[in-house]
C-alpha cells in the first residue's frame, strides 16, 4: 500500500521494519520528527535524551548489548555526539547501529549549514543519502544490515527537503525485533591505546571491504541516457538532475562514503563531458578529482544554501530565460516577514526588560533567539547550543567590568543540553555572572518536547522532573532566585541586584510556554481613548499591537490576553477585558 | 491528466495551509497521480512567512516548484500573494484571500504595508481570484474554515471533478469538523471561476 510520508515519517517506519528497538535523540530541526512518529510504533523504546552526545551513547551501548538502536539528531547535532562517534567507528557494534543526520542546506532553522557527509570521511563510517522518502525508509533496514555486516556505526544523512517532502511510500512488514547475546570482549570494546591500535588496523581493513561493498552495491545505480553528458549525483540533487535534465545519463549514489571508485572510473569512461552535482560542499567532486577523472562540479553550483532544478538546468543546458518571468516580478517593495515571539510568550518580558536595562546579552539556542531581532534588539551573541554562559564568562575574563552589564540568557532544554558545564566553569573560576534560565517548562522551538524537567518523557509516562533550582545549587551557585516574567517590575529589580552581586546568579525565570497550556488564554486587552500614540508598547514586539493613525490596535484575534502591554503603556490607555488583572 | 500539475500554498504560520495541502495531495492520490509535497518546519513558524508545494502528475522528481513554474499559488494573506506572485508560471491562477496580516517591520513602522496589492497583482498576465475567505467561513460557522474556502475557489479553477475533492475533505477532516469544513469547501465553489 502506497502512503505519503514525510522523509521522517518513513525513517521512523523504517526503523519499525527493520527491527530497531532502541531509538534515542535530541530534538532538532529537520531531524524531531522521526522520534515523535517511532512512538506509534509497538516494541520501540524511544527517548529523547539531554543531548546528542548521550542520545549516541544510549545508541552505541544498546548496539554493544545486542539490539538494533537508531540515533537522531540535526547536522550540528553531530558536532555535539563526535566524540563518541569517532570511537565507535573502531568498537564497531554487535547490534545494528543507524546515526541520522539532517542536516539543513538553506539554514531554514539552523545556526550553519556544515555538510555533513564530510564526517563519514572524518570518523570512517559509511554514509547513506536518500532521495526521497522511500529510500529514507529503505535505507534504514539497508543501514541495520550494513552496520551488522561490516561491525561500523552508519550515518544516514538527510537534508531538510528529505526530512520535510512528503512523497509515496510503499511499506512492508516489519521483521522479528533484533536482539543477539551480548558477549563481553574488552579489546573491542575498550579502547585505551593498546587495544585502540588494534581496533585502528580493523578499521582500515574495514574500509577496504566497505569500498568494494559500494562498488556492487544495488543503492548506487545508473540511470543510462544520452552518454554525451553524464552526473554524478545523491540525495535531493538526484531529483533536481532529472527534472532539470531527463534525457542526460546520470550515476545516481546511495552510499556516498566510501565511494564506489570503480563504478565511477566504468560510468566516467563511457559518457562525454562529466558533472558532479550535489548540495554544498564538491565533496563527491574532490575526490573524483583524485581518482585523476576530469569533471566539472562546484565552479558552476554555489557551495551556499539549497541547489535546486533551474540551477542546474542553468548551468549545464542553459536556455533564454522567457521576458514574461521577468514581467511577474511584482514584489520589489515587498516588507519581510520574519518569525516573531508569539503573542502571550513568557520570554518578551525578558527582552523587553534586558532592552530598557541596555544589557549585553550572551544569548543561546530557541525560541528565545527572536529576542535579538527588533523590536526587542537584546541579544549580543548567539552560537551553538550552551555557549551563552562559557561565552559571558570569558567576556568577563577579557573585561571583568562587563560582568556587571551582562547576563547569559539559556532556555531551560538548552541548559540541561550543555549549559549544566560552563555554569561549573563560572563557579569554579571565579566567574561573577548573572545567568537567565528562561524556564518555560518545554523544548519549544522544535514544537513542544518534553526533557528532564517537564516531568514527562517521549512516550508520554510520568518521569522524575529534576529540581532546577537543587540543581544549580549543588553546582555551587548560591545566589539563586525565581521571577516571572509576566511581573516586570520584580523582573527588572531582581535583575539589577543580580548583576551588582560580586558572585555568581542564577535568575530562573519561570512561565510555561503558551503551547504547554493553550486552554487558558486570558481575554484579549482593548485600547481606550487615552493611548497617545507614543508607541511604549509597540517595543513589546508583540503581533497582536498594531500602530495605525497615531494610534495603537488590537487584534483580539490573536492577543492571548497576558496583559504585559497593560503593565508598559504609562497612560493606563490599555485595559483587560476579563477579570484576571495581570498574568 | 499526463503534464505535471504545480502548487504553492502560502500564508501565515497558523493559517492551517499544511490541512490545505493534505487535502490537495489526497485530490492528486484519488485520481492515481504520483505526488509530492513539501514544507518547512521549525523557526519559520513562529508567525513567519510559510510555504508549502505541492506538485502532482504521472511522476514527480523535485518535490520543490521554482519561480514562473507554478500553475496556481494559493495566498492565504494579501502581502504573501505579493510575496510568491513570481513563482507562478505565464497566465497561472493567483487565488487570493483579501486578509492582511501585519508582519513585524510593518507594526514597528520600520516598513510599509503596501495598500496596492491587489491592483499591482490585477496589472500582471496572471488570472487572478480574490475573496475574503475568513468570512465566507464564518458565515458557515467558523472562521478557521477560510483554509477550506480557499481549497473551495481552487477546485473550481480546476477541472478535477467536484466529487473527487469532496471525498478528499471527508478523507483528511476530522470527523467532527467535517460539515463545517464541507460547507465552507462548497461556499467557495460557489464563487464566479475567474475574473
Amino acid at each position: 500500500m502506497n502512503n505519503l510520508m514525510s522523509g521522517n515519517e518513513a525513517i521512523a517506519r523504517g526503523a519499525y521494519e527493520a527491527g530497531v528497538t532502541v531509538a534515542a535523540g535530541y530534538p532538532g530541526t529537520p531531524s524531531t520528527e522521526i522520534l515523535e512518529n517511532i512512538i506509534q510504533y509497538p516494541g520501540i523504546k524511544a527517548q529523547w535524551s539531554p543531548n546528542e552526545k548521550v542520545a549516541l551513547e544510549v545508541g552505541l551501548g544498546a548496539a554493544i548489548a545486542g539490539a538494533r538502536a537508531l540515533v537522531t539528531m540535526k547536522h550540528v547535532g553531530v558536532n555535539v555526539a563526535a566524540d563518541p562517534l569517532f570511537t565507535a567507528a573502531y568498537t564497531g557494534i554487535r547490534g545494528g547501529l543507524v546515526l541520522i543526520s539532517a542536516d539543513d542546506p538553506g539554514m531554514h532553522s539552523s545556526q550553519n549549514e556544515q555538510d555533513n557527509r564530510y564526517y563519514g570521511k572524518f570518523a570512517k563510517i559509511p554514509v547513506l543519502e536518500p532521495s526521497d522518502s522511500q529510500e529514507a525508509k529503505d535505507f534504514v533496514a539497508l543501514g541495520m544490515n550494513i552496520s551488522e555486516e561490516f561491525d561500523t556505526p552508519v550515518m544516514l544523512r538527510i537534508t531538510t527537503r528529505i526530512a520535510h517532502s512528503q512523497t509515496l511510500v510503499q511499506v512492508s512488514e516489519p521483521i522479528q525485533p533484533v536482539k543477539f547475546d551480548y558477549q563481553k570482549d574488552a579489546q573491542k570494546y575498550v579502547m585505551m591505546p593498546a587495544y585502540a591500535r588494534a581496533r585502528h588496523l580493523v578499521l582500515e581493513e574495514r574500509l577496504k571491504d566497505l569500498a568494494d561493498y559500494a562498488d556492487t552495491s544495488p543503492c548506487n545505480k545508473i540511470v543510462w541516457g544520452d552518454k554525451s553528458v553524464g552526473v554524478i549525483t545523491s540525495g535531493l540533487a538526484y531529483q533536481y538532475v532529472r527534472e532539470a535534465l531527463p534525457h542526460v545519463s546520470v550515476l545516481k549514489l546511495g552510499i556516498v562514503n566510501p565511494l564506489p571508485a570503480k563504478l565511477i572510473h566504468e560510468f566516467a569512461a563511457q559518457v562525454g563531458t562529466l558533472y558532479i552535482v550535489e548540495e554544498l560542499e564538491p565533496f563527491i567532486e574532490e575526490q573524483v578529482q583524485v581518482y585523476g577523472i576530469a569533471c566539472q562540479g562546484k565552479y558552476l553550483f554555489s557551495r551556499i544554501g539549497e541547489l535546486s532544478a533551474q540551477a542546474i538546468k542553468a548551468a549545464i543546458e542553459p536556455e533564454p530565460t522567457a521576458d514574461t518571468l521577468k514581467a511577474l516580478c511584482v514584489s520589489p517593495d515587498v516588507p519581510a516577514r520574519p518569525p516573531v515571539l508569539c503573542p502571550g510568550c513568557p520570554h518578551r518580558g525578558v527582552f523587553y526588560t534586558l532592552n530598557q536595562l541596555k544589557l549585553v546579552v550572551s544569548g543561546d539556542i530557541g525560541c528565545y533567539t527572536l529576542g535579538s531581532l527588533p523590536p526587542l534588539h537584546a541579544m549580543d551573541t548567539c552560537v551553538c547550543m550552551g555557549y551563552s554562559i562559557g561565552g559571558a564568562l570569558g567576556m568577563e575574563k577579557a573585561d571583568a567590568s562587563m560582568a556587571r552589564r551582562m547576563v547569559a540568557v539559556i532556555g531551560d532544554s538548552t541548559f540541561f543540553h550543555s549549559g549544566l558545564t560552563g555554569l561549573l566553569d563560572v563557579v569554579y573560576n571565579h566567574g561573577t555572572i548573572t545567568t537567565l534560565i528562561l524556564d518555560n517548562r518545554i523544548t519549544a522551538m522544535t514544537g513542544q518536547q518534553e526533557n528532564p524537567a517537564t516531568g514527562k518523557d517521549l512516550m508520554g509516562n510520568p518521569a522524575p522532573a529534576v529540581d532546577l533550582e537543587a540543581l544549580v545549587r549543588a553546582i555551587g551557585v548560591q545566589r539563586v532566585q525565581v521571577v516571572n516574567p509576566f511581573d516586570l517590575a520584580d523582573l527588572k529589580t531582581v535583575i539589577q541586584t543580580e548583576l551588582a552581586a560580586l558572585e555568581p546568579s542564577v535568575i530562573i525565570v519561570r512561565h510555561p510556554c503558551v503551547f504547554v497550556d493553550p486552554a487558558s488564554p486570558k481575554p484579549p486587552v482593548v485600547v481606550n481613548e487615552a493611548c497617545t500614540g507614543c508607541k511604549s508598547c509597540m517595543k513589546l514586539g508583540c503581533p497582536s499591537l498594531i500602530y495605525s493613525d497615531g494610534k495603537v490596535e488590537v487584534d483580539p484575534t490573536l492577543c492571548n490576553g497576558c496583559n504585559l502591554c497593560i503593565k508598559v503603556c504609562r497612560f493606563g490607555a490599555i485595559n483587560s477585558t476579563g477579570k484576571e488583572a495581570g498574568n | 491528466m499526463d503534464k505535471l500539475t504545480s502548487l504553492l500554498l502560502v500564508g501565515v504560520g497558523g493559517q492551517g495551509t499544511i490541512l490545505a495541502a493534505r487535502i490537495l495531495s489526497q485530490v492528486a492520490l484519488l485520481q492515481g497521480l504520483d505526488v509530492k509535497m513539501s514544507e518547512v518546519h521549525g523557526m519559520a513558524q513562529r508567525g513567519g512567512s510559510v510555504v508549502t508545494h505541492v506538485k502532482f502528475g504521472p511522476h514527480v522528481y523535485s518535490p520543490l516548484v521554482e519561480r514562473g513554474e507554478a500553475d496556481y499559488v494559493v495566498a492565504f494573506e494579501k502581502l504573501e500573494a505579493l510575496r510568491w506572485a513570481e513563482y507562478l508560471k505565464p497566465d497561472g491562477t493567483l487565488v487570493v484571500n483579501e486578509q492582511a496580516i501585519y508582519p513585524m517591520p510593518v507594526i514597528t513602522g520600520s516598513a510599509v504595508y503596501p495598500q496596492d496589492i491587489l491592483a499591482r497583482l490585477g496589472q500582471q498576465q496572471i488570472r487572478l481570484v480574490t475573496c475574503d475567505a475568513a468570512n465566507l467561513a464564518s458565515v458557515c460557522g467558523n472562521r478557521k474554515a477560510a483554509n477550506v474556502v480557499l481549497m473551495g475557489i481552487l477546485a473550481k479553477q480546476t477541472d478535477i471533478p467536484l466529487a473527487t475533492w469532496q471525498t478528499a475533505i471527508e478523507q483528511k477532516v476530522p470527523s467532527r469538523f467535517l460539515d463545517l469544513n464541507q460547507q465552507a469547501f462548497l461556499a467557495g465553489y460557489a464563487l464566479p471561476a475567474c475574473v
